[in-house]
């Protein structure tokens, strides 16, 4: 089922490498400090570095005892002490904290910092301020990117998203751009880049100047071009359920560096079960792209061409033997797979076909859409009354403030009463995260604006009316999803049949009700070769759009070589695997091939429990 | 010339090559005075006692009257700095041009103890210095620019002063060996080793002079008895011993071989004599003025008072070429290119007599290599258009050798010519400094003489890359003009920017540091102003206590960690006040900062939103304090102080909902004291849940009241509530209390999910029309549900209906079900 690519399709690089320089780093790093020595590990660097390196490895370079950093004292015999960690403060505190503890014991022991990807001059002034910046030794171990699928690349740093939009701490800035510098010197040079967000401009700018600062190699180009995107231009993508399998599974049982846990009810045994999601797992790759109501029927058609492999009656003795040793264990591991994922779907079906989920997506198409929001209003307080989900609620109040373009105040006020009133005061700060980043906000008296704004925008040219947002930037903080909507033809007409076995555009990652408007930019740009012609739409989107095109590769841009056709997209604050799924689609339509390079994968669980306050 | 060389037997050969006659003169010569001249052809220094003047071997640089201590030895580091051992164990350090750099001690000891003698040495790891203290000890460093003292162990017996010693570099680190008397012993940071020479001459009772090669390899020693041993350095060969028939001790000894040299020889110097010993028992003097000897990889230079020599041993190339009536290949293509020039056809001859023997490409490369060891400019040029003659005769001869050794031989050339004084040779070229690319090595010694035009032209010449070629002598030049105090400002900038423009690699912040280091910060606020990149001007900016301007151009840079820095040293120079006003206009640092504050100092994130006068974010902040707080009363203040907060900052809401924590609080504190029951810390719904399971109608109806808790929230609640402890009486009751906000499907459904299908279907009946068939099929009632959904000519709940039933069991319902459909299709 899983749909035919274009023949000229261009292959996409190879990303292992990245996983071996990354090792041989590390190996470097740990030989630095030679003889025995305790390793403490930072507990979600754990899964990053399974994927690329294992227990023996680390034991081979004199690590004895590997720990979880758990911000409790430890316990350790070891005269050398290791910890790998992320540049944070509340880690480097806790180290601190032991060394100054041991220093008061009596114990005198080696100690070795590395910090991933990079580390910050805040993590050192805490050691300088608690008094051991002469005790211990620091290091950096540029583990920048982990790439979780062929084109799937990820910096594992949820907290960019928080950090960078939130609180406005722009420190991951330069880790991306020399995330994406790595990249470039590996596989580049680029020869087009195109961006939306202010982050996304920073990132370039950090690029460009640690390109500017390096020496440069000529080599062929492997990745033609970029698209940097930043997580705020929208949130309303990830924040819709998602029905696609990949995603699907992600928002069940969450996928944790491209690896899930399947519980009992799945595998069917007494023991939940570890399994890795990419293109190497045969099965799961023809199914991770489609929509959910097709699998089951893939599944149980698999399963009977499965059948008929297996029964060979009527072979001589040799066939007998070939069957044996080449085909039966292709055979057998296959079968574990397709068993696996339909444990997974009928335990996925158990949940999701009861009527509340299909209530639950009526409502988010609803939504989106724009249609019955009374209605919808009615169905979130009761979901908010009747404690369904604290995420959930949450989630769909901000998904009908984005669609809405925020709430009445009237709506505003009760909503949030109902929701403190279940889940208690503290989620004050919840809100008032939200407003800030425009996710959850009230509808402001002097929304007459919008219309006026876009009258001006069609009056005059689009220099003044870039002033006069400019002006009222203030109340930027708006979603504009109607009208982007219907700009860019995001929501199909509703009334029509959508065949999802055939799927005809990217609305099928959301049941055909919604094209991702992420996904939907960066189609239009590519097609365009740039925003002209979106001034309205990046207007919208509160600008600070860009392209630019290499100055040195002007030859080789007038023909489209195969690395031309290969982009990179950047998601800065995450991706979901929904908008995975729509751009490999948009691939196969096109031509194109995408590569991923997330800061992380996040769906809309990972995103409203990044704005709640830490202490919850 | 043949002139130089002297032909000695058939196997040692030596040839001396005048270097340079010295551009100066000193009165007494060089009588009493410290010589010190550094590796690879590079600066000599003399010092008289109380009179510095260091010099490069033609343009003389005297330095001013020497005001410090008593000097012990000198010497020059690898960087071409100039060392001074003081008696005291001080050393001073000096640039090239004489101008005081720093200086470090050897070891407070030696203050009392005093330095008796001082070695300063080259190795891998840099330049190092051993001395010998007046209580006989000897102290090592290896690498004076990360200075490691070592106090070697004591030897043992040692009364007075050895009578010579030496530094060797072996199994990566340091040595020394030191003669006393008869004895011989190796000291190491750990042990001093008695050692003994092989094979030295008993007729010798003690060694009074050794000498080591340069790369520490060899070895040498002058007896009492007037022997020259020779050996490797690790004591485990002899190569020879020449009897010298001198019994005073030499003045100097030093080893003359090249790399890959056939004769590896001692030069051994006396005060009227000179002397060159070689492996084969015979020995050769030179008539001689009193000099210094100085060893270098490929020969030793030998600096008198008005010459400057070079004694080597002479190239296999140039001994094969000009050795008298050679038949070598090389000798009769340099004589066929003669005769070529005289237009003779013996030429032709010459030629063939080459080509018969196959040995032309050989010629060429002899005459190409001979060029390179040959320091007359002339010479090299008739080595080399022999060797491009004879090329022409050849059809694959790889072009690269010649071009490379014309490009390196015009560097040596310029370098060599005695306005710049470098005598630096072929093979000493690539190996200045290991790693070190020569050409950039080259630049480098030109900078550190201030000949930049030359630097900039070889830069130029070799094509080095803008970026680590003219750039870097381009600022070195600007590093030097900002020290013309006679120039101004104003001058000097718009020099300086007409110079280097925008050439690739510049740093101005760098040239700005230097101008700040000389006192000009108005200078250097002007250079600044060139440099492009904003990040890299701020640590210059923040030394110069331009800390505003530092800041913004932190941010403007992008690197966090820059504007970090920065405020963190506005922290520590301003008072709190102006610290936070600076932060205030600086939204990006202000981020940075609080959320550095969240962790390290939450009170000082306090006194920030107080002086922003952000009331919001404090009553934010007093509620994230509440709920890290255990005990009531200080939760309840909290709290308090948060809705004064909010109010101040006109939100309503926020304001609102927080009092009403307070009251739950305060209602929930009540219930736990009156029924033992823990509901602190609950929210509303929780609490009222928790009354509710518990039975506690009374509390939890006052709650509902008091809080305005919607009728919808409060139905549900109690509806499951009460089928959570299967109180299906007080159910029933509750439902017939009064109409349900929420309807009663949600009974049925409640119910069914505690798996009570008797009760549910009391509440079938009660169900709106519309929500019929979803009831009948809840409590599983296909018959009740058919005849709703029929009832109803709803064709989406008929098939509902249907797709609920199994066509074999409930036969007569899928029957009926058709047949309705049926109906409505025909109508």
């Amino acid at each position: 089922m899983a749909h035919s690519a274009r023949r000229d399709a261009p292959e996409l690089p190879d990303f292992s490498l990245l996983k071996r320089l990354a090792r041989d780093q590390l190996i470097y790093l740990l030989e630095q400090l030679p003889g025995k020595k305790d390793l403490f590990i930072e507990a979600d660097l754990m899964s990053p570095l399974d994927r690329i390196a294992n227990v023996t490895m680390l034991k081979q370079h004199d690590v004895d005892k590997l720990y979880k950093v758990e911000n409790t004292p430890i316990f350790s015999t070891c005269d050398q002490i290791c910890f790998l960690i992320r540049p944070r403060i509340q880690t480097v505190k806790w180290i601190a904290d032991t060394v100054n503890a041991d220093k008061a014991a009596g114990k005198f022991r080696k100690y070795k910092i590395i910090f991933t990807p990079q580390k910050f001059y805040a993590c050192e002034t805490v050691l300088e301020e608690q008094g051991i910046y002469g005790d211990v030794s620091t290091d950096e171990w540029a583990f920048y990117l982990l790439p979780l699928d062929d084109d799937i690349i990820s910096l594992e740093l949820p907290e960019f998203f928080r950090d960078n939009f939130l609180e406005g701490d722009q420190r991951w800035v330069t880790t991306g751009g020399s995330a994406l510098h790595l990249l470039h010197s590996l596989f580049g040079p680029f020869s087009k880049v195109y961006g939306i967000g202010r982050c996304a401009k920073m990132v370039y700018e950090s690029w460009r100047e640690q390109v500017e600062e390096s020496e440069q190699k000529a080599q062929k180009s492997e990745i033609g071009n970029v698209f940097l995107i930043d997580r705020d231009v929208d949130f309303v993508t990830p924040l819709c359920s998602q029905v696609v399998y990949e995603g699907l599974v992600d928002d069940i049982f969450r996928i944790k560096c491209g690896c899930v846990e399947f519980g009992p009810d799945v595998t069917t045994a007494d023991k939940s079960m570890k399994v890795m999601l990419n293109s190497q797992d045969k099965v799961f790759s023809e199914i991770r792209n489609e929509h959910f109501s097709n699998v089951f029927g893939f599944l149980s058609q698999k399963a009977r061409n499965l059948q008929t492999a297996y029964d060979r009656r009527g072979m001589d003795i040799k066939q007998m033997r070939t069957f044996v040793s080449e085909e039966l264990k292709g055979l057998k591991q296959e079968h574990r797979l397709l068993s696996l994922h339909i444990g997974a779907s009928e335990s996925m079906m158990k949940k999701k076909t009861k009527q509340d989920f299909q209530e639950l997506l009526k409502t988010e198409h609803s939504l989106l859409e724009g249609f019955d929001i009374r209605e919808c209003i009615t169905y979130i307080e009761e979901h908010i009354n009747r404690q369904v989900s604290m995420i959930d609620s949450l989630r769909l109040l901000c998904l009908l403030s984005l669609t809405e373009n925020g709430l009445l105040p009237k709506d505003y006020r009760s909503l949030k009463t109902q929701y403190l009133q279940s889940y208690g005061i503290e989620h004050l700060l919840t809100f008032a995260n939200l407003r800030q980043l425009g996710l959850l906000v009230e509808q402001q008296p002097g929304d007459a604006l919008t219309a006026m704004e876009s009258k001006v925008g069609k009056l005059v040219n689009d220099k003044t009316a870039e002033k006069l947002t400019g002006a009222f930037s203030s109340l930027a903080k708006k979603s504009n999803f109607r009208a982007l909507s219907k700009k860019l033809a995001l929501v199909p007409k509703t009334g029509e049949e959508y065949d999802l076995r055939v799927p005809r555009d990217m609305a099928y990652v959301f049941s055909g009700a919604y094209i991702p408007l992420s996904c939907k930019l960066i189609e239009q740009v590519l097609e365009r070769d740039g925003w002209t012609g979106l001034e309205e739409v990046t207007r919208m989107l509160n600008g600070n759009e860009f392209v630019v095109t290499a100055s040195h590769s002007g030859a080789d841009a007038r023909f489209k070589t195969d690395s031309q056709r290969i982009i990179l997209v950047m998601f800065l604050g995450g991706c979901s695997y929904s908008e995975i799924s729509a751009l490999r689609f948009l691939g196969r339509e096109k031509g194109y091939k995408f590569i991923v390079l997330t800061t992380a994968i996040i769906n809309s669980a990972r995103l409203m429990e990044a704005m709640l306050d830490n202490h919850v | 010339d043949d002139s130089e060389w002297r032909l000695w037997f058939p196997v040692l050969l030596d040839r001396k090559v005048e270097l340079y006659e010295m551009g100066w003169s000193l009165k007494d010569g060089l009588r009493d005075c410290h010589v010190a001249a550094a590796p690879y052809g590079g600066p000599i220094d003399f010092r008289k006692p109380c009179i510095r003047c260091p010099l490069t071997t033609f343009s003389p640089i005297w330095g001013p009257q020497w005001k410090s201590g008593v000097v012990k030895q000198l010497g020059w580091t690898v960087g071409d700095d100039l060392l001074c051992v003081q008696e005291d164990g001080t050393v001073l350090v000096y640039d090239l041009f004489g101008s005081f750099k720093r200086h470090f001690s050897m070891g407070n000891e030696l203050v009392q103890s005093h330095v008796l003698e001082a070695k300063v040495f080259h190795s891998p790891y840099g330049t190092g210095i051993a001395l010998l203290s007046g209580t006989f000890r000897f102290i090592l460093a290896t690498n004076i620019e990360d200075l490691k003292l070592r106090r070697l162990p004591e030897v043992p017996g040692l009364q007075g002063a050895p009578s010579c010693w030496a530094v060797l570099s072996q199994d990566r680190q340091s040595k020394v060996l030191l003669a006393a008397g008869p004895d011989l012993y190796m000291l190491d940071t750990t042990a001093c080793t008695p050692v003994i020479p092989p094979g030295l001459t008993p007729q010798a009772s003690s060694i009074v002079h050794m000498a080591v090669s340069f790369s520490y390899k060899y070895l040498a020693f002058f007896t009492d008895s007037g022997h020259v041993w020779m050996g490797s350095a690790n004591l485990k060969d002899k190569l020879g011993e020449v009897e010298t028939k001198m019994k005073t001790p030499p003045k100097q000894m030093a080893w003359c071989r090249r790399p890959k040299g056939q004769q590896p020889s001692v030069v051994v110097m006396w005060e009227k004599n000179l002397l060159v010993a070689g492996q084969c028992q015979e020995t050769i003097q030179y008539p001689f003025v009193d000099s210094v000897l100085v060893p270098e990889m490929d020969g030793v230079r030998i600096i008198s008072g008005s010459h400057h020599e070079l004694l080597q041993e002479v190239p296999a190339a140039c001994e094969e070429i000009f050795k008298i009536a050679s038949m070598a290949p090389g000798a009769l293509l340099l004589e066929a290119n003669r005769e070529y020039e005289k237009e003779s056809q013996k030429a032709d001859e010459y030629l063939r007599e080459i080509k018969e023997q196959d040995l032309l490409g050989e010629a060429v490369k002899q005459c190409v290599e001979a060029a390179g060891y040959e320091h007359e400019p002339e010479t090299q040029k008739m080595l080399l258009r022999a060797a491009s003659f004879g090329k022409c005769f050849l059809s694959n001869f790889r072009p690269e050798l010649f071009v490379h050794m014309c490009r390196d031989l015009r560097v040596l050339n310029a370098v060599r010519d005695y306005t710049v004084g470098i005598p630096l040779t072929l093979p000493q070229y690539p190996f200045m400094r290991r790693y070190v690319d020569p050409q950039k090595r080259v630049c480098k010694l030109l900078v550190h003489r201030k000949l930049y035009p030359l630097a900039f032209e070889i830069c130029r010449y070799l094509k080095t890359p803008e970026y680590q070629g003219v750039s870097r002598v381009l600022k070195h030049w600007a590093c030097c003009k900002v020290q013309q105090k006679e120039e101004a400002d104003e001058v000097i900038a718009r020099a300086i920017s007409v110079k280097l423009g925008e050439t690739a690699g510049i740093s101005y912040s760098d040239i700005a540091a230097k101008a700040y280091e000389c006192g000009r910060t108005e200078l250097a606020i002007k250079l600044l102003e060139f440099e492009p990149r904003s990040g890299e001007q701020v640590p210059l900016l923040l030394k110069m206590k331009r800390s505003q301007l530092a800041l913004s151009k932190a941010i403007e840079s992008g690197d966090t960690d820059l504007v970090y820095t920065v405020v963190t040293y506005l922290k520590n120079e301003m008072n709190r006040g102006d610290f936070f006003m600076t932060l205030r206009n600086q939204p990006v640092a202000l981020s940075l900062y609080r959320q550095f504050c969240k962790h390290q100092e939450p009170e000082t994130l306090k006194d920030l939103f107080n002086q922003d006068d952000d009331h919001q974010e404090l009553g934010n902040f007093y509620v994230r304090a509440s709920y890290q707080e255990g005990k009531l009363e200080t939760r309840v203040s909290l709290l308090q102080s948060a809705v004064d907060e909010y109010n101040k900052a006109k939100n309503e809401f926020a304001a609102k909902a927080t009092e009403e924590e307070i009251r739950l609080l305060r209602f929930q504190r009540r219930v736990e004291e009156e029924k033992g029951e823990r509901v602190l810390g609950c929210s509303l719904h929780d609490t009222l849940h928790c009354l509710l399971t518990l039975g506690l109608h009374k509390q939890a109806e006052q709650l509902y009241k008091d809080f305005r808790v919607p009728d919808k929230r409060y139905w549900w609640l109690k509806l499951t509530a009460l089928a959570e402890k299967e109180d299906w009486e007080e159910l029933e009751k509750f439902a017939k209390s009064k109409k349900s906000p929420i309807g009663y499907l949600p009974f049925v459904e409640v119910c069914v999910k505690h798996l009570n299908k008797y009760e549910a279907k009391k509440y079938v009946s009660k169900v709106t029309p519309e929500q019929k068939v979803k009831a009948h099929l809840a409590v599983g009632d296909l018959e009740g549900a058919a005849e709703a959904a029929i009832e109803r000519r709803s064709e989406g709940e008929v098939s509902l209906v249907l797709s609920r039933c199994s066509a074999t069991t409930d036969r007569t319902i899928v029957d009926r079900l058709n047949r309705a459909r049926a109906a409505a299709a025909k109508k």
